[in-house]
């Protein structure tokens, strides 16, 4: 539950549209649903041409870049749990598919849609993000991009630990109302 | 201002007079639902870490033993476990035990759990399947779920509203699975995303409520946030001695605003298959006819209710699933797995040589049951073929409805039902 950091530096990893939940973690791992570094080491493993791992060559703070629809299929949670898991610090994508992007608001992991920066950036590009002020910056490049604004209320959810604390507080409200 | 199905329920659960596409709002939520997959994780963040200490209403709350149950290893074992001891400790009234429930989306349904007007979340994508019955359901995250068990409410964004309007009726031997597979196919698996899809017009009305339930489960398969279809004499005969609550039906104001509206002449859709590995792969029983199948599966929350099951023994009944091909047969509730015993339908699947099993999701997200191998080829009744969905990435999987499923069973091949079973199809 910790509040994310306003600035991210990475180097990106590039994928297509429409990656579903089955390819960010196969089902097969679902059973390790409680153990995010156990997930973590075989997210992205149900991408054709990752079979034999992806995880292992991330560095910490590394940015996903998708395509359209990313994490479309399934609602389980540890889609985006596996990809902080692996050491990702944001998802960048053209855009989300509704349950993910719930999830990943949720859990307070910054996600970003920007469907200039899916298109524009390559694997390997050395990357910033400001999430605050929602810009993403390609060192190498030299290029910026303008990520879409989200309602007040995900900002709130995604600079304040997500969903945790926000229950946590109504909680409290009405045991003392 | 007039409404939507979707927005009418929205503002009522948000205790507002309206609300629009767009519109963030805090809606009180009629009924949540959660299973062996979500609920351990659902259970640890609303317990452990936003300090909740009982869930918010008993009686609104289910809980179904079904993804990876009867347990396939012994760590599906431990998240059963989990599964079972918070629904107990917290008094859940509505848990499904194995044996006794089956697959959650359509359990909840003939249970007459989630009801016309009502807000229900389930953490499983294909919770979107209870619009069928006239209300606003969609699918939700372990920490959305956890919310709800704690607090009863959760946030939404209003969404669009897509209308599917279906003129005259279905041609012989095209079902409602035939339908939503060939909509998706023109829309994609992105054409919905966060959007409702409502469905309407003539062959609508002419679909019994399992396939209108076949037809919402698949609303996810666009991207939508929910599928829903208006109150009318079908759903009052289904909720009749079923619903477990009093409700109230929602239907569309006539001069409601849409995103868009997509028409379709019901009478010339084609049986329609998805081929691999994408729901919006649509394809004709032309064009894929003749695949060789490794794999027969007639099961899944999508068609494997037991009108599904008549229909498919009656396509095997005197007769035998192909040398080299396996077929398995997976009821999708506990009732409908005693429906099927009662009427002699298992018998005739058994006798045709197929694989019984217990209900469960088992091969339809690649769990047990039925995991498909490299290169292996799947034609399946489930909802979703993405790589990797029932097995090995590089095995290929086919959607269809349960009668072409057994009729490839009988030829080893993707085969339209009436090279099988003659003219057409007689049930017992
Ligand atoms: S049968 Fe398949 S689609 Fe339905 S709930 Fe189970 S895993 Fe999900």
């Amino acid at each position: 539950m910790t509040s994310v950091q306003p600035v991210m530096r990475g180097r990106s990893w590039k994928f297509g549209d429409n990656v579903d939940t089955d390819q960010i973690i196969p089902a097969k791992y679902a059973i390790y649903s409680l153990d995010e570094k156990k997930l973590g080491e075989h997210a992205m493993e149900g991408v054709p041409g990752n079979e034999d791992g992806w995880a292992q060559q991330v560095s910490p703070g590394d940015i996903v870049v998708a395509g359209s629809n990313f994490g479309c299929g399934s609602s389980r949670e540890i889609a985006p749990v596996a990809i902080r898991g692996a050491g990702i610090s944001c998802v960048i994508a053209d855009s989300f598919a509704r349950i993910f992007f719930r999830n990943a608001i949720n859990m307070g992991y910054p996600i970003l849609q920007s469907p200039q920066a899916a298109e524009a950036i390559h694997p390997g590009d050395e990357l910033e993000v400001d999430l605050e002020a929602g810009i993403i910056r390609n060192f190498t490049q030299g290029d910026e991009y303008q990520a879409d604004r989200f309602p007040p209320f995900m900002t709130e959810l995604l600079f304040h630990g997500g969903l945790v604390p926000w229950v946590r507080k109504r909680l409290q409200e009405r045991t003392l109302a | 201002m007039p409404m939507t199905m979707t927005e009418k329920i929205l503002a009522r659960a948000s205790a507002r007079e309206e609300v629009r596409p767009g519109d963030l709002v805090l809606a009180k939520v009629d009924f949540a639902m959660g299973h062996d997959l979500t609920i351990p994780h659902a259970g640890r963040i609303m317990r452990e870490q936003m300090g909740a200490t009982r869930i918010w209403d008993q009686e609104r709350v289910a809980v179904v033993q079904d993804h990876f149950q009867p347990a396939k290893d012994i760590a599906s074992a431990g998240l059963g476990r989990l599964t079972r001891e918070f629904a107990r400790e917290m008094g859940v009234k509505w848990y499904f035990e194995v044996g006794q429930g089956g697959i959650c989306h359509t359990v909840l349904p003939e249970r007459g759990l989630v009801l016309p007007g009502e807000l229900v979340v389930g953490a499983d994508s294909h919770s979107c399947t209870y619009g069928a019955l006239n209300n606003f359901a969609a699918g939700v995250g372990s920490t959305d779920l956890a919310c709800v068990l704690s607090l009863g409410e959760l946030w939404f964004r209003v969404p669009e509203t897509l209308r599917f309007v279906y003129h005259n009726q279905l041609s012989e031997w095209v079902e409602a699975k035939d339908l939503i597979l060939h909509v998706i196919g023109q829309i994609t698996v992105d054409g919905a995303r966060s959007k409702a899809m409502e469905h309407s017009g003539e062959a609508i009305s002419q679909i019994d409520m399992e396939g209108r339930l076949t037809m919402t489960n698949m609303a996810i398969e666009a991207g939508a946030k929910n599928g829903i279809i208006g109150y009318d004499e079908v759903t009052e005969a289904y909720l009749r001695g079923r619903a477990k609550r009093s409700f109230a039906p929602v239907a569309a104001d006539p001069d409601a605003v849409y995103e868009r509206t997509f028409e379709f002449d019901a009478e010339q859709v084609p049986i329609t298959l998805a081929k691999p590995m994408s729901p919006d792969h649509a394809a004709s029983i032309d064009e894929v006819a003749g695949t060789k199948l490794d794999q027969v599966f007639i099961g899944s929350c999508t068609n494997s209710r037991i009108g599904d099951l008549r229909r498919a023994a009656a396509v095997l009944r005197g007769r035998k699933v192909a040398p080299w091909t396996r077929l398995i047969v997976t009821p999708s509730s506990h009732q409908v797995a005693q429906a099927a015993e009662r009427e002699g339908l298992i018998g005739v699947f058994l006798e045709a040589g197929a694989a019984w099993t217990a209900s469960t999701c088992g091969a339809c997200l690649g769990g047990h049951q039925g995991v498909l191998g490299a290169g292996e080829v799947c034609l399946s009744t489930s909802n979703r073929n993405f790589p990797g969905r029932m097995g090995d990435p590089k095995a290929l999987v086919y959607l269809s409805n349960p009668v072409v499923a057994a009729a490839s069973a009988v030829t080893g091949e993707i085969t339209h039902p009436k090279e099988v079973v003659g003219k057409e199809l007689v049930l017992a």
